[in-house]
């Protein structure tokens, strides 16, 4: 810490002593910018919070649960339709992407060759899926899903949508439990003579659960906020009716706060604000419900 | 479940310990684990098939010249003209602006949270990042059109300051969202470097900022630098803000304070209406979009090269 070693670039000026004499200014400047960085992200969370809870406190009453969408009363509208879109596209989003990327992820953490090319096109593939923008998943949701197999705009198309968008961070999450889960469990169970998958079905899986469960949580946590590819599936907003099955018309959350963001009358600005409350909460509480899986089951090896 | 055939597989001589009968179950479960797989890989083929047959249908109509060097972009418009450089400079300018806030700001955190925090406060702090990542991004376009942007046109000091659509405070409040990316990328590959060379530094006499700055930052570069990558590719996708708060004309300029139209919001914009399939219009959409998966295809791609490369190293 001696200011002539310090300036380790020239190393032959002059004294050295072993002492430092004081702490250099420049290390608490870059350590207090460094907390500055940090300090900048969490506020402005902090700031975009409380601007949201305070510009929709007005409307943040039972009528936005019981009333529809509506352009021509933004003082009584509300979002039921929007809130139950929301659930109806994310729970089908749920049984579509749950199971295919547990399996994936089984199928590339146990029985995978990485030396083999395809293996290793998948596992690249998937790790470039999860960074393609979501706005090009709503193009393969319009060009493909809603007009090539003409399933239009439905529950169903709209969840097949999502369910392929987040799928790659349902697979890596998964990889990532089942990776967890140390090699002995399973030499263990295969020395007793336990089948592969009788050893993944037993073993490997239960073990992973928890990992698997938490990282799904926050994938479909990501869905649900996603407005992009279901405005390219030609999402509607002001649906004033709830979806009765996967065939239904709908809309969800985010793409009803789109629209009313849209609006130029005054009063959408409280109604826009309270939805994105309720939005907020519910990802507050699938992520309360992840995190407490999390550390509930989380076991260590 | 008894295990295989106990039996068999202890006998004497001349008989294998090789199962004897193949387990066809436990290939069809194979063959299907397999199959779950290959539905990303399709995925992948689907979007490359949604995007190409549109677009080659769309240069048939529309040159290569007027689509890449034209300055008008008007494809809706009565007289409507094709040239897609508005688009993109819209997109590289707020991109630009968002990387100036998220580069800093994440690799400042990553170091910090990285070098300098201690347990406690990466606990408290990782999951605020994480929050951060978590917030919906209409809902960013909305406190950027409604919050930020009344805002700074109340205080601005001189002319006429920022326009209602502008791409200053969109391309902020990007930045903004894209500092977990950036952070905790960045941080994974500070992690990675070995104890041994900040031991080292420090028994050198370095500093605590300097084994920062001269040890882990250089060790890591190739996981930051993918970290950024990444970053500017989802700064090039991000739809939802620059839709609400950046405009919705396209407009050939570099003065952020003016609205603009980004490859993205064009897409949104276009895509939210009852388009007529196969019009001229409906292969505009995936001429862009076309343009848009290629660029961040190519950013992912070496991001994730990147990455290999600094795991090879230490791991």
């Amino acid at each position: 810490m001696t200011t002539t070693i310090y300036r380790s670039s020239a190393p032959d000026t002059g004294v050295t002593t072993l002492r430092g004499s004081r702490r250099p200014r420049r290390e608490l400047v870059f350590r207090l910018a460094l907390q500055s960085a940090l300090g900048i992200a969490v506020s402005f969370l902090g700031v975009l919070l409380a601007y949201v809870v305070w510009t929709g406190l007005p409307r943040l009453d039972a009528d936005l649960l019981r009333n529809m969408p509506s352009t021509l009363r933004p003082e009584t509208a509300g979002a039921q339709s929007a809130i139950t879109g929301t659930l109806w596209v994310i729970s089908l989003t749920a049984l579509i992407t749950v199971p295919i990327g547990v399996m994936s992820a089984i199928y590339l953490e146990e029985y995978a060759d990485p030396t083999k090319w395809w293996n290793r096109v998948i596992d690249i593939n998937i790790q470039n899926l999860a960074a393609v923008p979501s706005i090009v998943y709503g193009i393969l949701g319009l060009g493909v899903i809603a007009r090539g197999l003409g399933l239009g705009l439905t529950v169903l198309s709209a969840a097949i949508t999502l369910s392929l968008l987040v799928l790659p961070v349902v697979i890596i999450a998964g990889r990532e439990a089942i990776r967890a889960v140390p090699s002995s469990i399973r030499f263990g169970s295969l020395a007793l003579g336990a089948t592969q998958w009788q050893t993944i079905w037993k073993q490997v899986l239960p073990a992973a659960v928890p990992g698997t469960a938490t990282g799904s949580i926050l994938a479909l946590s990501r869905a649900i906020g996603e407005a992009a590819p279901l405005l390219l599936l030609g999402a509607l907003a002001y649906i004033s009716f709830n979806p009765d099955g996967v065939l239904s018309q709908f809309t969800v959350l985010p793409v009803q706060i789109y629209d009313f963001i849209k609006q130029s009358r005054e009063e959408f600005v409280p109604l826009a604000s309270a939805a994105i409350v309720v939005l907020l909460v519910i990802l507050l509480a699938m992520n309360s419900v992840a995190i407490y899986l999390r550390n509930k089951f989380q076991r260590r090896w | 479940m008894a295990p295989t055939r106990p039996g068999a597989a202890v006998t004497f001589a001349g008989r294998s310990l090789r199962k004897s009968r193949p387990r066809y179950g436990e290939r069809l479960i194979e063959v299907m684990l397999f199959a779950a797989a290959l539905v990303s890989v399709v995925t992948t083929i689907g979007i490359v098939i949604a995007v190409a047959i549109p677009t080659e249908e769309f240069f048939r109509q529309i040159s290569f010249t007027e689509f890449f060097t034209g300055t008008r972009w008007t494809p809706l418009f009565a007289d409507p003209s094709y040239g897609v450089l508005p688009l993109v400079s819209a997109t590289i300018l707020i991109t630009v602006i968002a990387m100036a806030v998220a580069i800093p700001l994440g690799v400042g955190a990553a170091i910090y949270l990285s070098e300098y925090a201690a347990d406690r406060t990466r606990r408290v702090l990782k999951p605020a990042l994480e929050v951060l990542a978590g917030v919906p991004t209409v809902v960013y376009g909305f406190f950027a059109l409604k919050g930020i942007t009344p805002f700074l046109r109340d205080i601005w000091p001189v002319g006429d300051g920022p326009a209602i659509f502008n791409a200053l405070v969109a391309g902020f409040v990007m930045g903004i969202m894209i500092i977990p990316t950036v952070a905790s990328l960045s941080e994974d590959a500070m992690s990675a470097v070995p104890r041994s060379l900040r031991d080292g530094a420090y028994a050198l006499g370095s500093s605590k900022m300097l084994v920062a700055t001269r040890v882990v930052v250089p060790a890591a570069v190739s996981g930051i630098v993918a970290a950024i990558v990444l970053g500017v590719s989802r700064a090039i996708g991000e739809t939802m803000i620059v839709t609400v708060a950046a405009g919705g004309q396209a407009n050939l300029s570099w003065n952020p304070l003016e609205g603009m139209l980004t490859m993205t919001a064009f897409i949104a914009q276009a895509g939210s209406g009852d388009v007529p399939t196969g019009s001229i219009d409906y292969k505009t959409i995936f001429a862009v979009a076309s343009l848009l998966f290629v660029m961040t295809f190519a950013l992912n791609l070496f991001s994730i090269r990147l990455v290999r490369k600094y795991r090879e190293v230490y791991e």
